[in-house]
């Protein structure tokens, strides 16, 4: 999450009630530092915080996928054999717990769009983890979005396009309501 | 009862080929060619082995966890070879998401930010040196259980259904202290743990859990983490699901709202029969299974056996176990051995006589919150067929009139 690291320089001043037995803090810790926080701050948002700035479309995305990503997820996102990323079945609701056959996609399952970016930045390809410049992962969710029937081929996918955009399952998901005691949910 | 005669002379079944792809390494007593020790006639004729730096288990116990999957899958411990509540740091279960990372403890760092007013590191030495604790929980994978919830097949051992939980003594410091010394700013309800590892592995986890009973941990069973437990530290969640527990972690920012990472949200969220999916659903609920009598053993012998398992909540102490030796009509309870430690393993005992006949044991665990642990059908009624993750309803294990004992659920 850039842009919260602001204040930094109110260290070792200001509140907090960590207390050692005389009642001030143990100081075993180090201040981090602006350089600390910006290399190893990379997650991003559901409303936009922490892209980077870039941009990317889907044919731009369509090479790179094809370059770095079909080996293990297919030429098209659908024939493995590693995860499953393209598929809007089934069209109507959302009927992943009654059907175990289902599989879930980015499509058809992931609520936020921007998870997309955080994910295949953080973790991707496997092979070479993190190694994607933000060009390049811009290009590749827009690619994966376009895919998978959600943003026109011609999008540009960006620090401010894509928290706007709103995945199909967005509104599938609620808070454990387990409770423990006598009722099974 | 106590002077009832037990035999524990199990009979192991050969499950060579019986398991297909998953081939059970179940060595418990086998030999194993070229590593069989030479053994005198008379051990108190000759000489003993002489003293040695680091203890090798001995070498006709062989237990091995089954992995499945590479890198990015698990592998799940024996469950059915395991005594008392304490899992060997070796055997404990493992689940990683890209492999196991090396990290030079020397170059360790965890770095505290966000909504704090002194963002802080700290290295190993640091994190050493605040007031610690120790506490004896359990860690499970929230998938552990799945493969008897749908498609289940008779051929399961407790490993195989099971083995994704394991017990350790965990030391660490409480993240509170850490959370006070970098000073919360108000407003604060969520925090992200990150890891060192190529998956970079990220979960949003709620504040009140560092206040509770979180801990940073770099001690398991009396030293050092294993690699594959998070070395040198890792987010430590009693009673929370595996996968919440960051290892090897390296980050923490706090926040006034969760991060929506794919691990919260494509991953490790429970579809519902309603048309929903259950996310954040981090407590693991009472779950209890009996390691023995269990497949593959066979009782050779009727009369007298000891049935022994393993009873566990994420709310708390379990405070009963029923046991049913006939298939569900009658239970009882078994005698839960101490100590019986909140969000920990709690092993369970019930002296049974076999008259030989065909039938079916089940476990059922109460914990102090009155849960219940749910029976299949109930379980499948409130969430639906499609879900994979928290499957904490009863096993069952059908012991058939030759001895032999298979899984004992079916659908």
């Amino acid at each position: 999450m850039r842009g919260t690291v602001a204040g930094l320089v109110l260290a070792l001043v200001v509140g907090g009630s960590c207390r050692g037995e005389d009642g001030a803090p143990y100081g075993f810790g180090k201040a981090a530092t602006p350089a600390d926080v910006s290399a190893w701050d990379i997650d991003v948002m559901p409303d936009g915080t922490g892209l980077p700035p870039g941009s990317g479309t889907a044919p731009q995305g369509a090479a790179i996928y094809a370059h770095k990503c079909a080996a293990c997820h297919g030429p098209t996102g659908t024939e493995g054999p590693s995860e499953r990323l393209v598929g809007r079945e089934p069209r109507q609701g959302f009927p992943f717990g009654s059907d175990p056959r289902l599989v879930r996609t980015i499509g058809n399952y992931w609520p936020y769009a921007t998870t997309l970016y955080d994910y295949v930045n953080r973790a991707m390809p496997l092979n070479a983890p993190g190694s994607l410049k933000p060009d390049e992962v811009y290009s590749l969710v827009a690619f994966l979005l376009w895919r998978n029937e959600i943003v026109a081929d011609s999008a540009v996918m960006n620090a401010r396009t894509l928290p706007q955009v709103l995945m199909p399952a967005h509104d599938r998901f609620v808070v454990d309501n387990r409770r423990g005691g006598p009722e099974i949910r | 009862m106590t002077d009832a005669p037990i035999s524990r002379r199990v009979l192991l079944a050969s499950v060579a080929g019986t398991l297909g792809a998953l081939a059970l390494d179940r060595a418990g007593m086998a030999q194993v060619p070229g590593r069989a020790p030479t053994v005198p006639p008379d051990p108190t004729k000759v000489p003993g082995a002489p003293l040695s730096e680091l203890g090798q288990r001995s070498p006709f116990e062989r237990p091995r966890r089954i992995a499945v999957g590479s890198g990015q899958g698990s592998s799940l411990a024996p469950l059915q070879d395991l005594v008392g509540i304490v899992t060997p740091a070796d055997l404990h279960f493992e689940r990683h998401h890209a492999g196991v990372p090396t990290i030079d403890p020397h170059r360790y760092k965890l770095l505290i930010h966000g909504m704090v007013e002194r963002p802080q590191v700290f290295d190993l030495n640091a994190l050493k040196r605040f007031p610690a604790v120790s506490r004896l929980h359990f860690l499970e994978c929230s998938g552990n259980g799945s493969a008897s919830y749908r498609g289940i097949r008779p051929d399961l051992s407790p490993q195989l259904i099971d083995g994704l939980t394991s017990t350790s003594e965990w030391s660490g410091v409480p993240l509170a202290l850490l959370f006070r010394e970098v000073g919360v700013k108000p407003g604060a309800k969520w925090f992200l743990a990150e890891g060192d590892d190529a998956a970079v592995m990220s979960r949003s986890i709620p504040m009140e859990k560092a206040w509770d009973d979180a801990l940073i941990a770099y001690g398991q069973n009396g030293e050092a983490l294993r690699p594959e437990q998070g070395y040198p530290a890792r987010l430590f969640l009693p009673g929370w699901e595996g996968n919440a527990n960051v290892k090897w972690i390296r980050r923490i920012e706090i926040a006034d709202r969760p991060f929506m990472t794919r691990e919260e949200t494509s991953k490790y969220t429970d579809p519902l029969g309603d048309g929903t999916a259950r996310m954040f659903s981090f407590v693991m609920d009472a779950k209890s299974i009996i390691t023995f009598p269990a497949y593959p053993v066979i009782l050779h012998d009727r009369g007298w056996w000891e049935i022994s398992g393993i009873a566990w909540s994420g709310r708390g102490r379990i405070t009963r176990v029923d046991v049913s030796t006939d298939g569900g009509k009658q239970w009882e309870p078994a005698e839960l051995q101490q100590p019986v430690l909140p969000k920990c393993h709690t092993r369970f005992r019930y002296l049974w006589k076999w008259d030989g006949r065909e039938t079916t044991l089940r476990s059922r665990a109460v914990d102090e919150t009155g849960y219940v642990q749910p029976t299949l059908e109930q379980l499948r009624n409130a969430r639906g067929l499609g879900t994979a993750y928290h499957c904490n309803h009863i096993r069952a294990w059908r012991v058939q009139g030759d001895g032999t004992v298979v899984f004992g659920l079916e659908g």
